[in-house]
Parts: structure tokens; sequence; C-alpha cells
């Protein structure tokens, strides 16, 4: 595997009026912790529910109300850690961010500021060429979620549902090493593929379990490297936020358009003020957040409501016993069974797809696998508009499938419409065929009768194929049509060639 | 029924449990104390009806044999626990008519215990004062009043209403809360016994936050017994207080007995400060001397970073409270300004008018402190300073078991006369607020009268979750005053 | 270090409080007066002190990942200076 820590930039600048500029991007990603309750109340985390109804009096903040840990959210974060390779801190503490908004009743978020759970690790990106790039990852820390304010219900009113109050949150803060759009939406992707593997976060970005804001700023060529070996962000151009980036499309189309914009803002003799910009992703552009202009001071202090987060070494062990094979251990796995890169990485990538794909690769060639799912079974699932986790027809029975191909009880063209059979119809593939009579005909006499009835129709052909033996495959297809497509391919070649005395480099 | 009221917790639970009167009788004979009391303006919400259906219900379970550690017993709360179905306002505007749907964890432990709960009491605003004066509901009276005088005085605060109503016999105990001495500064001044215990002792769940690293709850009662008893109820391990402590609640009023021969009582040289009448500095040594005469050694030990607590603690008091009170912006319960523009003039305006001017005070501080640039020089300052002044307490420690000091400067003073400077008003609780920044229990024994008649307290300060000795050395304090004194009760003639 | 005017304000927007103009001044004498007296931590070495984070020696307590909290949404309301079917009621908030 490649594995380049900093891209050559080819291709990765942009060109402006002045000359030609890099982009470098850093993320910060709102992954929702999976557990049942909140991070410091008992409430719980369904999505979906009628307003106010998951909230408890600590989520909204009424008087004489205290947190309390959650166990299982911490645990998370480790696991998480674990994950991203990080180091995990055994002693953090939780601070309080204050500002005032209305979907923030306690008037502050308890979030961790300057001591978070877990400290530096990477995440290796899987592009598009098979080449993966390592992103390194500043800190991972746990925070509550705010609540939501809904604006277009009412003219003048806003309505707030606290339901999202107070669940724990881990934001996963990258260094700014991506360079690309294609980059941070990879980064983002292998993120997703990682937290979903390690169960610490569904990654569902539709029901915003996962948001990510982007970090953009231009420099001139040459910054970035200069960035690389000194650590010093004074060779970085100034940087944005951009907020509620809220799908891998969107982020392609928000890092390109903001990136153009600040080119556009330098170019014209201006500067770029740091500042949060929104993404409106009907408009395909990011404007400034008024609401974000004011200047911020968030107070941040230790939270006396908790001690400080303490916990063992061996606890993490623990936990590090029980992590799942991890997207790139599978892929090197999977590329060592025979898989190309890119194929091993496109399979990883969904965890179900992969464990979708070993049970249909078991005792069958990875590579003939892997093309059949690739193909066949995600064509299907395209075309029907399902995801993996639909898909009709179990990974055992296209095992079977493809064992039958090998075995040529059935050639790959039946193979494939007997896979279109049991999408729609179901059943058992081998029962299917023998029911249905797909099964390949190898039986010399039935196919040596078929030839000789092509023959007898059609005896200016025979002569033509003998003066010109590259012909032959005309014969072979209309002995195929003769036997309704059972025949094997291999089987009326070789008869073929017998009957009508070919030379062997036919 | 006067001799009803005037019972000490313990003797009332003791004659109950002798049948010599019911709940129902000694709740009554309250709830008419706390009506003709009303000039002390002691009570926020009166709970009368209430008081005796749970009376009733006491005496339901007296007659069933079900009896619990305060069975029928009357008390007070103070208007800062929030109590199911009953307003609780932390005497603010801003809590306008608030409702709890849910009871903290240490009034719910008196219920449990079968105790009967007379009313919320006054209190400074969010508990930030030392008089009584900030309450939106009015200041309270101190049932004191100086010899020869009809000035009418503070009962020392926060926990003033529960302090006059421990002192005018409106409960037989009250419950107080204690961030910087408002336990047991207006204890000392209404000449009866606080104690804040152990940070950590008692749950602070359903208890409106003032400062939550200092703010403990603990008893106002008559004597040390009662306090006692009191907090082997009060105090509990809860799950819902992240900061309650593991540690088994020991039964306190057992561990009274056996005197203090032996034990070593520090005199903490840096107490003795300048401007501090002579009076105050009397009657503390003769409250050593009183220690010594039943068998204690008394000691001198060294607490040099004193005179810092004072300002570290208004540094912390107020950041944690202006982060703890910006819950109060008009959105989800309390006080919501009209004819306002946009969201920022909601929480302005609501703000501005629900808080009153010695809260907002403090939020201005607790947030300039808390601001970008000043966080060091502050907050960062201060919490370095609680690790000096805690490691000035782990050393006197090492040479005594309990130390004691004065309550307070002076006895209590008149309504108005120190609300024009909060500096000087601050510095009533220069005794006592060190104990908070450490955790460390402390307790107010009255002692006896000033020149002018006035009551006075002695403080003890123990040492980490050993509340019992410091009840033992307490009751040693309260023995040989032997104060008997009462307020005239000249509000019900 | 000295409070004035324009410090007020600004702290009492951060603190969003609407003091009146008229008693930004006096507040800033007020706050300068307590500020002059904190100034005295100043004189301590606090150098390699560390900063105080729980007062007593004790372990943060964890809660088991268990659903026992919510469903209240009446409950929650019942005290809302301004609510509508379950939803808490704000003056429009423009992002």
């Amino acid at each position: 595997m490649v594995v380049r820590m900093n891209a050559p930039i080819k291709n990765k600048l942009l060109k402006g009026e002045t000359g030609e500029w890099e982009i470098v991007i850093g993320m910060e990603v709102h992954a929702q912790v999976l557990s049942q309750s909140k991070l410091f109340s008992g409430a719980s985390t369904t999505f979906g529910a009628e307003p106010n109804n998951n909230v408890s009096f600590i989520d909204a903040g009424f008087p004489g109300m205290l947190p309390v840990i959650n166990e299982k959210c911490v645990e998370q974060a480790v696991r998480t850690g674990l994950g991203l390779k990080a180091k995990i801190n055994l002693r953090s503490l939780f601070d309080r961010k204050n500002y005032f908004y209305p979907d923030l009743p306690q008037g502050y978020q308890i979030s961790q500021y300057k001591d978070p759970i877990v400290g530096e690790g990477e995440v290796l990106i899987d592009l598009k060429d098979g080449e993966s790039i390592k992103v390194g990852i500043e800190r991972l820390h746990l925070e509550q979620d705010a609540g939501k304010s809904l604006h277009d219900q009412h003219p003048d009113h806003s309505f707030v549902d606290l339901n999202r109050s107070g669940i724990a949150l881990m934001e996963i803060v990258s260094k700014p090493h991506m360079r690309t759009s294609e980059e941070a939406a990879a980064f983002l992707k292998k993120l997703r593929a990682i937290v979903r593997y390690l169960g610490t976060c569904d990654g569902n970005m539709d029901e915003g379990s996962m948001r990510a804001d982007v970090n953009v700023s231009v420099c001139r060529v040459g910054g970035y490297d200069e960035f690389r070996k000194t650590g010093s962000f004074k060779s970085l151009g100034t940087r944005c936020e951009i907020k509620n980036v809220n799908s891998m499309r969107f982020i392609a189309q928000a890092v390109e358009y903001e990136a153009r914009r600040q080119i556009e803002v330098i170019e014209g003799g201006g500067t770029i003020a740091q500042e949060t910009r929104l993404y409106d992703s009907k408009l395909g552009e990011t404007r400034s957040m008024r609401s974000k202009e004011e200047a911020h001071d968030y107070r941040y202090f230790p939270d006396p409501d908790l001690l400080p987060l303490e916990f063992e070494q061996s606890w993490v062990d623990a936990i590090a016993k029980t992590l799942p094979e991890l997207p790139d251990e599978k892929k090197a796995r999977f590329m060592q069974s025979g898989l190309s890169p890119y194929d091993a990485s496109v399979l990883v990538g969904e965890r179900e797809l992969a464990d979708y794909y070993e049970e249909l690769a078991k005792g069958v060639d990875a590579k003939a696998a892997a093309n059949w799912l690739n193909n066949e079974i995600v064509g299907r699932l395209n075309r029907d508009g399902l995801s993996i986790t639909d898909v009709p027809v179990s990974a055992a029975a296209n095992n079977a499938i493809i064992q039958m191909i090998f075995d040529q009880t059935i050639s790959g063209k039946i193979a494939k419409d007997l896979l279109d059979v049991v999408w729609t119809e179901g059943g058992d593939p081998r029962q299917v065929v023998e029911a249905r009579g797909m099964k390949q005909v190898t039986d010399t006499g039935a196919i040596d009768a078929a030839i000789e009835a092509v023959i007898a129709a059609n005896p200016d052909k025979v002569e033509e194929v003998k003066a010109k033996p590259k012909l032959s495959a005309w014969f072979v297809g209309q002995v195929m049509k003769q036997t309704g497509g059972k025949a094997n391919p291999a089987a009326v070649n070789a008869a073929l060639k017998t009957r009508l005395n070919l030379p062997d480099e036919g | 029924m006067s001799d009803l009221i005037s019972m000490t917790l313990a003797e009332a639970r003791d004659a109950i449990r002798a049948k010599k009167f019911s709940s129902r009788e000694l709740t009554g004979a309250f709830v008419s104390a706390i009506e003709k009391a009303r000039p002390l303006n002691a009570f926020i919400t009166e709970a009368g009806e209430q008081a005796l259906t749970m009376a009733d219900a006491a005496d339901k379970r007296i007659a069933a044999g079900q009896i619990g550690a305060l069975e029928g017993l009357p008390l007070a709360i103070k208007d800062l626990f929030c109590t199911k179905g009953v307003r609780t306002t932390a005497a603010s505007k801003i809590l306008g008519n608030f409702v709890p749907s849910y009871e903290s964890t240490v009034t719910q432990n008196l219920w449990d215990a079968g105790a009967v709960m007379l009313g919320k009491t006054n209190l400074d605003e969010f508990a930030m004062g030392s008089s009584n004066e900030t309450s939106a509901f009015g200041n309270v009276i101190n049932p004191w009043r100086a010899k020869n005088s009809n000035v009418n005085l503070v009962p020392g605060g926060s926990s003033g209403g529960s302090s006059a109503a421990v002192a005018a016999d409106l409960c037989l105990a009250a419950t107080g809360t204690d961030t910087g001495g408002s336990i047991r500064q207006p204890a000392a001044v209404t000449g009866r016994v606080g104690l804040k215990p152990t940070y950590g002792r008692c749950s602070r769940f359903g208890v409106v936050a003032f400062a939550s690293s200092l703010d403990q709850a603990g008893p106002m009662t008559k004597t040390v017994k009662d306090a006692a008893i009191m907090l082997k109820t009060m105090a509990s391990v809860d799950a819902k207080d992240s900061t309650s402590v593991d540690i088994e609640v020991p039964d306190y009023e057992k561990l009274l007995e056996g005197g203090i021969k032996g034990l070593r009582v520090g005199i903490p040289k840096e107490y003795r400060i300048d401007g501090v009448p002579a009076e105050i500095n009397a009657l503390w040594t003769k409250g050593a001397d009183w220690l010594k005469a039943q068998g204690a050694e008394i000691v001198e030990v060294s607490l040099p970073h004193t005179k810092y607590a004072l300002p570290t603690y208004y540094i912390v008091a107020p950041a944690e409270a202006s982060s703890n009170l910006a819950r109060y912006d008009g959105v989800k319960f309390g006080y919501r300004a009209e004819g306002v523009r946009d969201i920022t003039d909601l929480y302005e305006k609501s703000r501005g008018q629900g808080f009153g001017a010695e809260v907002q005070r403090r939020i201005l501080i607790g947030t300039y402190v808390l601001s970008a640039g000043y966080y060091d020089a502050y907050y960062s300052r201060a919490q370095k300073l609680r690790t000096l002044i805690k490691r000035d307490f782990e050393q006197a420690f090492e040479k005594c078991d309990v130390l004691l000091t004065p309550t307070t400067p002076g006895p209590a003073f008149g309504v108005g006369a120190k609300t024009s400077d909060p500096l000087e008003m601050y510095l009533q609780d220069v005794f006592t607020v060190t104990v908070n920044l450490v955790g460390l229990p402390g307790i107010s024994v009255p002692a006896g009268l000033s020149e002018n008649g006035l009551p006075l307290g002695l403080q003890l300060i123990g040492q980490a979750f050993d509340e019992a000795t410091l009840l033992r050395v307490a009751l040693a304090v309260e023995t040989a005053a032997d104060f008997k004194h009462s307020p005239a009760k000249w509000w019900s003639v | 270090m000295s409070v004035d005017k324009d410090t007020v304000r600004r702290i009492a927007k951060l603190a969003r409080l609407a003091v009146p103009e008229s008693r930004l001044e006096p507040m800033a004498s007020e706050l300068n007066g307590i500020f002059q007296w904190v100034e005295m931590l100043g004189e301590v070495n606090v150098e390699g002190v560390p900063a105080m984070t729980s007062v007593v020696a004790q372990k943060l307590k964890w809660r088991k990942d268990q659903v026992t909290d919510g469903n209240q949404a009446d409950a929650l309301m019942i005290n809302a200076p301004g609510g509508e079917d379950h939803f808490f009621v704000v003056p429009k908030v423009v992002e």
C-alpha cells in the first residue's frame, strides 16, 4: 500500500488571475455517540421523537439539576480514540463553554477544552487512484449536543425542541492535512467507516448523527510544505470555518466554492477575515453567518459540577481487546487475497458490504467474488435504489451461484439470468437451476447433434470457416443458440474443431 | 402551646414517640406561630395546609408503628431547595412563580424520614448576601433586638429566613445552604447552631445552584444534638450528584458522646484580624478556655494564606455563579420581559429586570474574571490560591484535630447599615468563607451575648468527613457556654 | 487593571444583562473597588501550584447507560413563559 504524508501537488492547484494557489483543509466532525441515553442525563437518544419528549430536567437546564456522566459514552470515546490510533488521556476535564442561544438551555455547553479525552491520532484516507494519504487527528473530545431551533414554523417566532440537547457528541478535529475537496470527502468517508465499524456512531448524516465543519484556507504554492516542515500556521492563509456541511457531495462543493471565493478576494486586493460561514446547499455557496459574527468570548472554565474524568490503562486495554477488524486491516487482508487496492477499499468502505463480501467469497476466487459483487449485485442494488442491507439475495446464495460457474454447472451468462430470477422471485439457486433446466450442456452427444443441425442449415458457412478459421465464433454462437445458451462454450469449441477439422490456433 | 414550639428537635421527637402529643398538634402550633410572626418576613411561602396533611400522614404512620427518624417533626426549608409542587423562588423575581416537578435529594431524605414541611424560608437572592437584604421578597427581620432598642436588625444571610425561623421558634429546625458562610453566619447572629457539612456530604441535586464548588446544604438548629440528628437524615450518597461522596453516613447523634479529652484544638493565629471588636476576640479566648477545661489541648496553628481567602472567594463564587445563572434567560421557565424586539433583547431585559442589583453585580464580576485576557490573572490564580489554602489546612491538621475561631466579626447589625458598600458586606464572611474554598466542615455554636445583648457564635472547623468529631467538640462548647437566651417575642404581642 | 464604563457595557453584553446607561458609571466604580481589593492575590507566588479541580478527594461518579428519564413534555412546559405544542417559543432567531 502506498502511503504518502504529503501528496505531490500536481492536480491540486487552483489557477487564479495572478498565479496558482494551494488549498489547505482541516475538518471538525461532530459524531453522535451511539448510546441509549444522553451524556449527562437518563433521557433517550432516539431520533424522531415528539417535541421535547426525550428531555430530562437536566437537559433543559432546570434549577438544581446536575450532570452525571454516562459510562457508555466514555467507553465509546475511548473506543473511537483507539480506532484512530490515538493517544488516550487517562485524565481529562470537562469545561463549560458559555454562550446564550435558545437551544442551549443551560446557557453553557459542557465540553472538553484544554484536556480532551483523546489526543493525537491518524486516519488513512483512500483516494480513487488506490493511493492512501495519512491525515493527522488533533484530538477527540466529548461534549453535549444542543437542541434544535425551528425558524420556519412561524413568521415572528422560533420554536425550540430540546430532544437533541445533551446527547453525547464526539468532536473529532483533524489537522489541516487535506489538499483537495476529494481528500476532504475521502476523510469524512473514512472516518464514517471507522466509527461505524467500531459501533460508536451510526454515521447517519441525514439524521445529523455526523456533521462536519470544514476549515478552508488558500496559500501560495509552497506554503503548505513550509507548514508541514515548520508547523507554523503563518505559512498558511487565514481560514474560514464552513458550518453545516452535511453530505459528502456538499463537502466537495463547499470546499471548491470557498477556495475560489478566497482566491478572488485576495487577488482583488482584499484580505480574508477569519469567520464562520454557512454552506447553502441550494445555492451552492457559502455565506457569512451574521449571528456568529459577534466576537465570542466563551469564558471556558472547568465545570464545577463534575470532577476530572479519570480511568485506568487496564480499562483502556480491555476495550482495545474488543476492537473489531478496522477498514485498513480488512483492506490489507482483502488485497492479500488478490483484490486490487481499489476493489478492496470500495468493499471495506461500508462494513455491511465488506461482511457481505466475506460470506460471498467463502471458498471461491476472491477476484471473481468481488467482480460478481461489484458488477452484478451492486449494479442491481443501484438500479433498484436499495442498499446492501436490503439485498434480496443472500451472500450464501450468491456464493452458490459463483460456485456453479466455477464447477461449470452453469455458464456466466446463465448465472446472470439465474441471479435475476432469484432476485425477483427468491428461491435456492441450485434448486432453480435444477427445476428450470438451466444447467450447462456438457453432454457431447447433444452438442454434436446441435453442430450437425447448424452445419446442415448452413453449408456455405462451412466452406467459409474452413478458409477463415476465425469465423468459427459464428458457429459457436449458432450452436449456443440451438442449445438455448446452456451448452458449455468450451465443449462446443472443442467439438467444432474436431468436426470441421480446424487448426488448434483457430 | 408556646412550650410545644420552644422544644428542641430531639425533645419533640422523643415526645412524639412517647405519644405525648401528635404531629398535628405540634404542626398546628407552628403554623399559627408562623402566621403571627409574619412581621419577621421569614417565609416566602407558607405551606400550612400541606404541613397539616403531612402531619396527619405522619400520625397515621406513628399509629402503625412506622416511625421514621424525623417522624412528624415540622421543619422550615430554605427556598433554594426545589420542592415538588411547591413554589421555589431562590428569592428572585427571575424564578417568578416557578413550581418544580421534582424534589431536591436533601428534602426528599427529610420527607422520607417522616418530617413535615412548614414552608419555604426567605433568603438573599440566589443566596448572594450576608444580611437577607437582597431578597426580591423583602428583607427578613432578626427576632433579636439589641438591649433597649427597637431597631430592626438583620438575621444574617443568606439563610436569614431559616435563622430567624429557628430563633423565633417557627420550626423545630431548618435547612440552610452555605457557600461562604450562609448557614454559620446567620446562625451566629441569631444565637442558634448552624452546620456546614463537608462538601459532598449532602447532595446538591435539586438545590438551586449559586457556586457549585462551594455550595453545601446543612442544618440550622437550636442545639448541637439537633444538628447531629438533622445531618444524619439530610446527608446521603446520591447518584444524582457527581460530587456527592461515597462515604457512609454515620449516626452522628450516637457519636456525640465521649467528650473531648485529649483532642487537640487549633487556634489559627491569622484569625486575629485588625478591626475586629475586642469582645469577639475575648469570646474566642473564652471558648479555648472552655475546651481546655474539658481536657482538650489548645495549640496555636498557622494558616498563612487566610487573608487571601475572601478575595479568592469573590473571584471563584461569582465566576461559577455567572455561569450557573445563565439558565435564567426567560425561555424555559421563570420571568420573561414584555415587549422585546428580538431574542437578545429578551435575554437582556428578562435578566436585567429579573435579577436584583447584588446578583447582577456578581454576574458582572464573574463574567469579567472569566473573560478572555483575564482568566489567568483572576480565575486561574484564585483556583491556585485554593490549593495553597488547602495545604495550609492540611499542615494545620497535622498539629490539631479541630480549629476554633470566631464565626462573625460582630453581632447582628441594623437593617440597611451595610447595604451601600458591597465590600463592607462581603467582610461579614471573613471567618467563614475559608472552609468553603477547601470543602471542610464548619459549625457555629452560640457562645455568648455581645455588650448590647446580641448573640455571638464560635466557629469550629473540622477535617473532611469528620463531622462526628466536629459535633462532639461543638457539644463541648455548647455545654460550657450554656447559652439559654431567646429573643423576646415582640412580634406576636 | 481598571474597569471603565465601556468594560461594564461589554461584560453586561456578554452576560446578557440590560444595564441602564446611567448605571454603567456607578457600576464601574463599584467593580473597581472590588477588583482593587482582589489585586492583593497578585502578591502570592503561585508558580508551579496546580489549580484546584476538586474540593475534596473523590472520584467522578459514572452512570449506567439506561433510559431512566424523559417522557414529560407536559411537566417541562408548565413553567414556560412561552410555549406551544410542547415547543418553547422565542422571538424569531435569524442565523
